[in-house]
Formats: C-alpha cells, structure tokens, sequence
C-alpha cells in the first residue's frame, strides 16, 4: 500500500535526523504521538506537534515517559498508528510498557535518541550505549525490532521501515538513533507518496462469534481485532491464551512466550538489513551502526590505502542481530573490528556470531564524542597482521 | 401470592449473605445444602413474600442470584428448602 | 421454578460468562459495583459496542477481564495514560478507566491528576477498599489511620488521602461518593457519568473482607455493608473537603462535585481553529476503519 499523501513532504530538504525521523514516521502513517521532552530527542516531537494538527493526527505531551509509552498503545487500539521518541533516561521509563507491547502484540515505534550515560550522563553528547537495553531491558523474554540510521536520509526511510515491521510482526520496534545523527543536518530526500510502501494494520476478517485474538496466522503473528466493532476484545499483559484470556498454566505461559520470540527470529531472514562493502576477500572486516559506520568509512580508506585488504559490514537491523551472516563472514577472514560507542555491546553479539572462529577487536569508548578514525585505523592494522 | 420470584446460579454462589441481609420482604436464607465450592448457597424460605424487586440481584457481588417480577399471577410457586443439584439443573433449563 | 418459563440474569450479556465464577473473594463489594455497572448500562441505553473499559492491576483491575466489551488490563497505575490514547486516537468510544485506590492515586497518582486537569472525557470509577488487596493487604494512600495492615503491621500513622477532595481540586467535573451498599444510586451515578463530558470521577467504597477487615477485626463483607448502612450519610453538594474517611467515622456519600468545562478535545480543537483556521485537519477516524488500514 502506497503512503498517505497528507503525511509525505515530496521533495528536497536539508534536515536534521530529528526532523527527518519526524517525517519518516508521518510518511509511514504515524497519526499519534505522545512524547516527552529529553534531550536530544524532543525535536522529534516538536516538529510533530507542528506538522500533525495539518495532516490529521494528534500530539499530547504526557506527564512523564512512563505515561507517554503507554499512551502510543492506548492510541494503536484505539486505531491510529503511533510513536514516541526518548533518550537514555526515559527510555529506561519506558521498559515496562515495552514489555507490555511486546505482550499484548501492540504495533508500536519508539525512538531513542542514545546519548551518554548511565543516568543522567551528557545530555548533548553521543553514545551508542542503550543497544543491550533495548533487547533485554524488559524483564522477561521477548523479542525487537532494532534500526540503527547512519543519516538523516536513513532517518526517514528507516523510520518508514520501523512502522512497517511493526504492523507486519505487531512488536515493539526501535529506532536507535544517536545524537550526532539526530542532530546532523544533511540532504534528506522525501519521494512522492507513490513510491513509498507503506503496511497496513492487518485486521481480521474473521467475524466477531468465531475470532480469537491471539490465534495466529502462518506467520506466528495474529491479526489484529478492532476496538469499537462488536469484537469484545480482552488485551491484558498477563499470560494468555488465544482468547486473550488471562491463563496460568505453564504449557500457555511456553507457547506464548516461544511464539512471541519465534515470529522474530523465525522470521530474522525476512527482517535482518545490513551494508556490506568489499567483505569478499577480505582480511578484516568493521563492524559498525549508526555514527560510528562513518567515522569508520575513513577509518576503513585508510587501511586499504596501507595495503590491508578491509570491508566493511553495517548494521542497519541491530535486532535480530544478523547472526548468520556474521558467522559465515567468520569463517573467511582473519580478524572482526567492532567500533561502538560504548564500552563493549553490540561486540558480544558479534562475538558470540563468530564463536572463536575469527579474532575480534573491539574499539570503543564511554561516549561524548565519535571515534577518532585514528583508533579505528590502528585497530585494523593490529589485526591485519 | 407472591408477586416475583428469584433465579438462583448456585454454582456461582460465595455465600456472602448479601442477598439474604438486604431482601425487604426476608425472603431468602442461606440454606445446608453447598455448591461444589461448598458454599451454602441461599434459597427461597418465604417465597410467598417475593415482590420480584430484585434487590438481591442488585447487590450479589457474585452474579448468582436475580429477581423478577412474575407476568402469570396463577403460576404456582418456587419450590422452597435447600437447593439440590436438581435445583441446580432447573436453573440451567431455565438459560 | 417452571421449566417453561426463561428468565435470564440482565447483566449476564456484560459478563465473560465463561469465566464467572470470577476470583473476587466473598463478601468482596467489586463483583457488586460492576453489577450496578451493567444495570446502569442497560437503562442508560448505551451502546456498548463504543465502550471501551481500562483497567490497571489489583483486584479491581481484574474488572477488565470479566466484562464483556472492548477491555484492557493494562499496567499498574497507567490505565488513564492508556485510556488517554485510547479516547484521542478514536472519540467516538466512550472510555471508562476501572481501577482501584492503590493503582489510581498512588503508582497512578500523577496520571490521574494530569488528566482531571487536562479535563480528558474519560470516566473513571475507584473501587477503594483502602488497602493493596491483591498482593496481601499492604498499606494504600486512601488506609485511614490506626488500621492495621501488612506493611503497617503497627498500625497506621500517616493521613491518607480524601480522595474526591484531590480530585475536584484536580478539576474533575462529576465526583461523587458512594459505598457498594448504595446499589442503586450508584447505578444512577453510573448512568449519569456516561453522558458527562469531561473528567468524572466516582469513588465506590467496597470491603475487603479477606484482608483489611480481617485483620482488623471488623468482621466480614456482611458486616462492613452493615456498617456502611449504619454510618453512611447522603449528603449531596458536600464540600469534597469535609467528605474524608476515618477508621470508624461516618462515611459521606453522594453527588460532590457536577459542574461544565471544555475538555481536553473541545479546549485542542478551538485552540487549532484559532491558530490554523482552515489548514486544521482533525484527527482522522473514518467509520470503517482507520487512519492506517486499506
């Protein structure tokens, strides 16, 4: 299904990745959004709250995140399609009610906007710090959806992707900006709504005396009830089974919560996006996300410039990490190098991926800055030898 | 002769005493016979004195019992001591 | 009984009835708001199809889970966030947020008084039972005073809450009082807050037999609405400031607070017209679907 054109500002803007993510989410349908202010994250909303009452939506700031993240999922029962943004603080705010729409199967996007911490930390400087706690910071098990943009053009097109995966595998799905993305103003080029693939919520068909919720399709994913229709719909957070009805028994507590995790990692082949450039035959490969994937751009020339035979693999999907690619690209080269801005994340994943396989050097720091390419440089020198 | 009736789900019953307490006319007790959950489920001790307000069915917390006035004046009366499982089985007749 | 005649409970279609009997202890007065609940709903005429109902998590919470409507057993203290969205992405429902004391004014304190303040069209019954009921009888913001309660095993010392006072300074628009004894005006207090516009408050007073009154001696759920037939005074018009609860006092019940408003989407709507005129777009809900499907 194409956009709605009342969302798209077709055209050529110089933007921010705020700003630009903004767009992304009115371009992929976002009507609602309920945020709260933080640093570096509020433009977000700011701007949405300027666009939306002339597109045909609504914004409220809430109270708190806490009330904001719960408030999105009031809003996608309720029929629209919603979002909300944050950064550090909030989003640890905001881990329950990621819990619950992991549960109740909720389509929703949040935002981070990754700045450094812990706690209240730099609020006006990068990091990239939040990547463990956006797949384990609920308690519990489930599975996200993770996107990291390195541009503010990925900005909008992967805040589109991020509404889309939401309503194809009704999950919580993650933008996980950083601050130096969310505030570099660069080309953003927003194309006419036609050429901009849009998923609409999955309704039932299924007539109110015979549908059951929380039975799914082929997929392992349900199709939604809507509210307001006859349906009588129960949505609780508590175990349930396919009537969404509130159930204790372990056999229901195991196909549920396998089932919530399944319709993700099952279908990882269908979700997983990376960047890879010269890993055929290569040496060394970089790993990198988001800011980091630029500095490690020059990093990467200037490697090959000394003779090092480097590629470069970007995540554009954090979760599901692509586990099998980092796998097989462990058996064909001497050494990984993980650039994060943080003291050792995404890292474990790709050393996990590897299993011994291959070296891995990781390069990272606390966040407030990006890397010196330098560090990078001297890092792939190391293994390359 | 009495002017309404109860319909008594004893199965759903929790033997609070609300029903028994509040009726105006005391048409209600709690009675011996208990529910699979072994509550003493009430029953009609004065039926003649039913009005079919359904006050009692205003105030069960459990949903288990609810007056009506009756529309046959020459219908003959509840029957009237503890309730069995045949009573039981007259109310799911009755749904 | 005559096998001929069908006589079925009225507020069996509001119920799950495949899971009655529900886990509400005996004597416990939520099974009985939500029976005045479902008789108000019937001679209010409402049409239950746009009725939405929000809960939080407690006993009461569970509330969600045995009606028979469009229900959300949310997290505890967010039921009004939630329903905020829910009523802003989709007007046409009426939403009811059915909660306890300890979801609603304490973990959920800052959202209520948010939204009252906001004056969102949302209708919010407090079942208050003066204590944590669920997880064992721990010490709520509405406990009295000298009440003896799991994490107050001394008894308790701090004020608590007078709650339909904090809600109309809040700026609620209806708040009333009322006990579970008071079966049918709470059913008429029901019925009149579905057509309220704004913010509406009541506060339904309820045992809980199995572990407030228990512990303090005061005898089961017979007894209490005894009690609250015993010292219940009607008073409506009562200033909210002189309505507060003690252990033992007289308990003022009824209509405290009816006044008119704008609310939230009347107040955001001429507030667009006015900054935007023509360019406004309101929120896009069409009857078939939404603002996102085919």
């Amino acid at each position: 299904m194409h956009a709605d054109p009342a969302g798209v500002l077709t055209g050529t803007h110089f933007l921010d990745g705020d700003h630009a993510c903004c767009e992304g989410a009115l371009a992929g349908g976002a009507r609602f959004s309920a945020g709260y202010p933080i640093t570096p994250s509020t433009e977000v909303v700011e701007r949405f709250a300027v666009r939306v009452p002339t597109v045909g939506g609504t914004f409220i700031q809430m109270e708190d995140e806490l009330a904001a993240s719960i408030a999105i999922q009031g809003a996608v029962w309720g029929g629209a399609k919603a979002f909300t943004v944050t950064s550090g603080p909030g989003f640890s705010l905001m881990m329950e009610h990621i819990g619950l729409a992991a549960m109740t199967e909720t389509p929703c996007v949040f935002v981070d906007v990754q700045r450094g911490g812990p706690s209240t930390g730099l609020p006006t400087l990068p990091a990239q710090a939040d990547m463990m706690q956006v797949k384990w910071g609920s308690h519990g098990d489930y599975e996200v959806i993770a996107l990291c943009p390195n541009s503010p053009q990925e900005c909008f097109d992967l805040t589109i992707k991020a509404f889309n995966f939401a309503e194809q595998y009704r999950c919580p799905v993650f933008v996980m900006m950083d601050e130096v993305v969310g505030h570099m103003t660069e080309k953003v080029v927003i194309p006419p709504p036609e050429q901009i693939e849009v998923t609409p919520r999955r309704y039932t068909t299924i007539p109110p005396d015979k549908f059951l919720p929380y039975e799914p399709r082929e997929d392992m994913v349900p199709d939604m009830p809507p509210v307001g229709k006859g349906y009588n719909v129960h949505v609780t957070g508590l175990t349930h089974d396919e009537r969404g009805y509130p159930n204790m028994k372990p056999d229901v507590q195991d196909r549920l919560v396998r089932r919530l995790q399944n319709k993700i990692v099952k279908n990882a082949d269908k979700i997983v996006m990376f960047e890879e450039d010269q890993v055929e035959g290569a040496d060394v490969v970089v790993v990198s996300y988001g800011i980091t994937s630029r500095v490690a751009r020059r990093a990467i020339d200037a490697a090959r410039g000394n003779g090092v035979k480097v590629g470069s693999f970007r995540l554009i999907t954090a979760w599901p990490f692509p586990e099998k690619k980092i796998a097989e690209i462990a058996g064909q080269v001497k050494a990984f190098v993980v650039a994060e801005l943080n003291l050792g994340q995404m890292v474990r994943e790709v050393e996990r991926a590897v299993a011994g396989k291959a070296g891995v050097k990781f390069v990272g720091h606390a966040g407030g800055t990006v890397h010196h390419p330098e560090d990078i440089v001297k890092a792939i020198m190391e293994v390359a030898r | 002769m009495a002017k309404g009736s109860v319909q008594i789900v004893a199965e759903r019953c929790k033997a609070c005493g609300f029903c028994v307490e509040f009726c105006p006319t005391k048409v209600l007790a709690l009675s011996s016979a208990f529910n699979a959950k072994g509550y003493h489920t009430p029953y009609m001790v004065h039926p003649e004195k039913c009005s079919g307000c359904d006050l009692c069915g205003m105030y069960c917390p459990d949903f288990a019992i609810f007056g009506y006035k009756d529309p046959e004046p020459t219908r003959q009366q509840a029957p009237v001591g503890p309730l069995t499982a045949a009573g039981s089985q007259e109310a799911s007749d009755a749904r | 009984m005559s096998a001929t005649l069908t006589v079925h409970n009225p507020v069996d279609p509001f119920l799950r009835m495949d899971r009655i009997p529900h886990i509400w202890c005996p004597g416990c007065g939520i099974g009985t708001s939500v029976n005045s609940f479902s008789r108000a709903l019937i001679d209010a005429k409402i049409d239950t199809r746009n009725l939405a109902i929000v809960s939080g998590i407690g006993c009461t919470g569970r509330v969600a889970g045995y009606v028979n409507l469009d229900s959300f057993h949310t997290t505890h203290g967010r039921a009004i966030p939630f329903a905020t969205g829910l009523k802003l992405a989709n007007p046409k429902l009426n939403v009811v947020v059915y909660s306890g004391d300890g979801d609603l004014f304490a973990i959920g304190g800052n959202h209520l008084i948010q939204a009252a303040r906001r004056n969102l069209d949302l209708k919010v019954v407090c079942v208050n039972n003066l204590i944590y009921a669920m997880t064992g009888g721990q010490t709520a913001p509405t406990t009295p005073g000298s009440v003896i309660t799991s994490t107050n095993p001394y008894g308790t010392y701090d004020a608590s809450f007078n709650l339909p006072y904090l809600v109309e300074a809040a700026g609620a628009v209806y708040v009333a009082r009322w006990t579970v004894f008071h079966v049918r005006q709470l059913a008429r207090a029901f019925q009149e807050m579905f057509s309220k516009k704004g913010f509406s408050f009541i506060e339904v007073l309820s045992p809980c037999p199995t572990l407030y009154q228990r512990r303090n001696k005061m005898g089961d759920g017979l007894d209490t609405m005894k009690f609250y037939k015993q010292v219940s005074k009607v008073r409506n018009g009562a200033p909210t400031s002189e309505v507060a609860l003690s252990k033992a006092g007289e308990i003022v019940v009824g209509k405290f607070v009816d006044r008119q408003r704008a609310d939230y989407r009347d107040l955001m709507h001429d507030k667009m017209i006015e900054s935007l005129g023509d360019r406004y777009v309101e929120t896009y809900f069409e009857e078939e679907g939404c603002s996102c499907s085919n």
